[in-house]
């Protein structure tokens, strides 16, 4: 079974994604700030991350450069953020992010990107 | 080779004086070199009460993510007009890590941030708005669900609205029934406008 | 009266806050542990129900009731060889790690706080002693501090319970210590290898002198300080490490609640934090 890791510091959030995930057979961990999120990958990675922009202690897009600056983990993340400025899609891209969606996203919206990063679907 | 002892560690007060830690020169210090030298100097102005003006002006140009950390320490230390004022300057900043890192010094200010709250909950920019629920999540202060109650029901963007309710998944009370069904009225497309109110809605009416 | 049972909307509700605030998450099995300490401090601060008390929790400015219930929810006590693994970490790959780096022949540094009655210290000392054979190339401080000066006079006493040694493999209690009526004294060479001082981790007076560590343990500490206290220590540990040190904290404890300051590190026997070895 394909594990996905949510690092988002929102619960309902966190809930929300899990419910729809789940509902579609992965499984599924949660993360509330990157700190957090390092600390679960290193125990055991992951096959894809959903990644927010603005949380606590540590943002998405500094988890992201960390992430991909340790040769464990290079599984797609996916970044999703409440700014749809091209500036902030542009540095979701720089710090490692295979894909960068704006919030609210829809159940269908999330899961068809999630099986395109993991390679169950093609483009 | 063994264990040894030193006793190096108790001579704080030969070093102190020997660096004439007196307020304008930690202020000067801010400017140090060295970040080690800056870092000290932030955490020693929190028996300064004068020094939230210097914290501010340094941390909008530090680059070192460690002495900003301790600059911003000191400042929720300090917790007055001025510091505020910098903190939420910083919540307009380009940088992700500033801006979250002056929403977590403010959930700490309770009292000094809540006279600005209405206003901040009404600013143009629909982020600073987010920025500004972000802070309610932690502030522990009895207007939050009122704040809340406010956003929900007027608030036009989404985003801003699905930040307040999903706060309200933990602090609703029966009180915010009606603005939450509003909302839900308010989106009916949004899927996950309605996941977090009907979770706030169900929690409600358990508890 | 007798305070209605916590319903299950109720319990998910007080575990996602608590999580977030503390980073310990209660599975589900823990429900009746959670609920029994809630429904204590529900009739203890006379809230008469969760709502109210839920509403104590999350905005009372002080933080002390949440203080408290953290106290209440996490079981602290010291003895011997409590969390073990990372007394395994520091011999199997922190302490290589420093020495391999290391550019001088000082003495490694290594502080354990907070002291209370020595057990953490003695047993790193001991630890080093019996399984790290470092020991015979390089010298060692270990400096052991509170806040408390009773318990750090019964620290360097090293008069221990057997509570405290019963995790102690028995070649190690013959060994280091002597059996005298009820208590076990801990042998010279040991009480001689640590240094017990008195600081508060609060005051940047009383902490300027403490730096230069390689390693600090902080265990079960942090998770009894309110947000602020909590950061505030973090910062003075950064300045207390040297580059490339190590942070250790308790096993139900992270820093991802606390600073940002630190590199999360998997060991092969635990997760440490590290301070940067480019950090300055």
């Amino acid at each position: 079974m394909k594990r996905i890791l949510i690092v988002d510091d929102a619960a309902t959030m966190r809930m929300y994604y899990r419910s729809i995930l789940e509902g579609a057979g992965y499984q599924v961990d949660e993360a509330v700030n990157g700190i957090e999120a390092m600390e679960k990958s290193l125990q055991e990675p992951f096959d894809l991350y959903i990644v927010d922009v603005n949380m606590p202690k540590q943002d998405g897009y500094s988890f992201m450069s960390e992430l991909r600056g340790r040769d464990l983990f290079q599984a797609p993340a996916l970044m999703v953020s409440t700014e749809a400025a091209a500036s902030d899609r542009t540095r979701a891209y720089a710090a490692g992010a295979n894909l960068y969606l704006v919030k609210p996203i829809k159940p269908d919206e999330l899961l068809t990107n999630c099986r395109l990063l993991l390679g169950e679907v093609h483009p | 080779m063994a264990f040894i002892k030193q006793h190096i560690t108790e001579t704080v007060e030969q070093c102190e004086r020997k660096q004439g830690r007196d307020c304008f020169s930690l202020e000067l210090q801010l400017s140090d070199p060295s970040p080690s030298s800056r870092r000290w100097a932030a955490r020693d102005l929190a028996e300064c009460p004068n020094a939230s003006a210097a914290l501010v002006e340094q941390l909008q140009r530090e680059e070192d993510r460690s002495v900003r950390e301790i600059i911003l320490t000191t400042l929720t230390h300090l917790g007055d007009e001025e510091a505020v004022a910098g903190l939420v300057n910083c919540l307009r900043s380009e940088d992700a890590s500033l801006r979250n890192e002056a929403i977590e010094a403010m959930k700490l200010l309770p009292d000094e941030v809540a006279p600005i709250m209405g206003q901040l909950l009404k600013d143009a920019d629909p982020d600073v708005r987010i920025f500004a629920v972000n802070v309610l999540e932690s502030l522990r202060h009895k207007q939050v669900e009122e704040w809340l109650n406010e956003v929900i029901e007027h608030d036009a963007h989404v985003n801003v609205c699905a930040t307040a309710v999903d706060l309200l998944g933990e602090v609703g009370t029966s009180y915010s029934w009606e603005a939450l069904e509003k909302l839900k009225a308010r989106f009916p497309d949004e899927p996950y406008i309605r996941f977090a109110t009907d979770l706030a809605l169900k929690r409600i009416s358990a508890s | 009266m007798a305070t209605k049972p916590i319903s299950l909307e109720n319990f998910l509700k007080f575990r996602e806050f608590f999580y977030r605030k503390t980073g310990i998450q209660f599975e589900d099995s823990k429900r009746y542990f959670v609920d029994k300490r809630l429904i204590e401090r529900i009739e203890a601060t006379d809230s008469g129900n969760f709502r109210n008390y839920f509403i104590t929790l999350r905005f009372e400015t002080t933080g002390e009731e949440l203080q408290l219930l953290t106290n209440l929810m996490t079981v602290n006590e010291t003895y011997f060889f409590r969390e073990e693994y990372q007394f395994k970490s520091l011999v199997n790959s922190i302490l290589p790690e420093i020495t391999a780096h290391k550019k001088d022949n000082r003495p490694l540094r290594i502080w354990s706080m907070p002291s209370s009655s020595g057990e953490e210290a003695y047993s790193i000392a001991m630890y080093l002693l019996e399984y790290w054979p470092g020991i015979n190339q390089w010298d060692v401080e270990i400096i052991s501090s509170d806040i408390d000066t009773s318990i750090l006079a019964k620290a360097r006493l090293g008069k221990f319970s057997d509570r405290s040694i019963q995790n102690l493999p028995k070649n190690l209690l013959n060994k280091y210590f002597r059996h005298n009526g009820d208590d076990y004294q801990i042998c010279d060479d040991l009480r001689n290898s640590v240094e017990f001082t008195r600081v508060n981790l609060m005051k940047p007076t009383e902490v300027r002198g403490y730096r230069e560590f390689d390693v600090i343990f902080c265990r079960n500490l942090l998770i009894y300080f309110d947000d602020l206290s909590r950061r505030q220590a973090a910062d003075t540990f950064f300045d207390g490490l040297n580059p490339g040190g190590f942070l250790c904290l308790g096993h139900s404890e992270s820093m991802s609640r606390i600073s940002s300051l630190y590199q999360v590190r998997k060991l092969a026997d635990s997760v440490v934090y590290q301070k940067s070895r480019e950090a300055r």
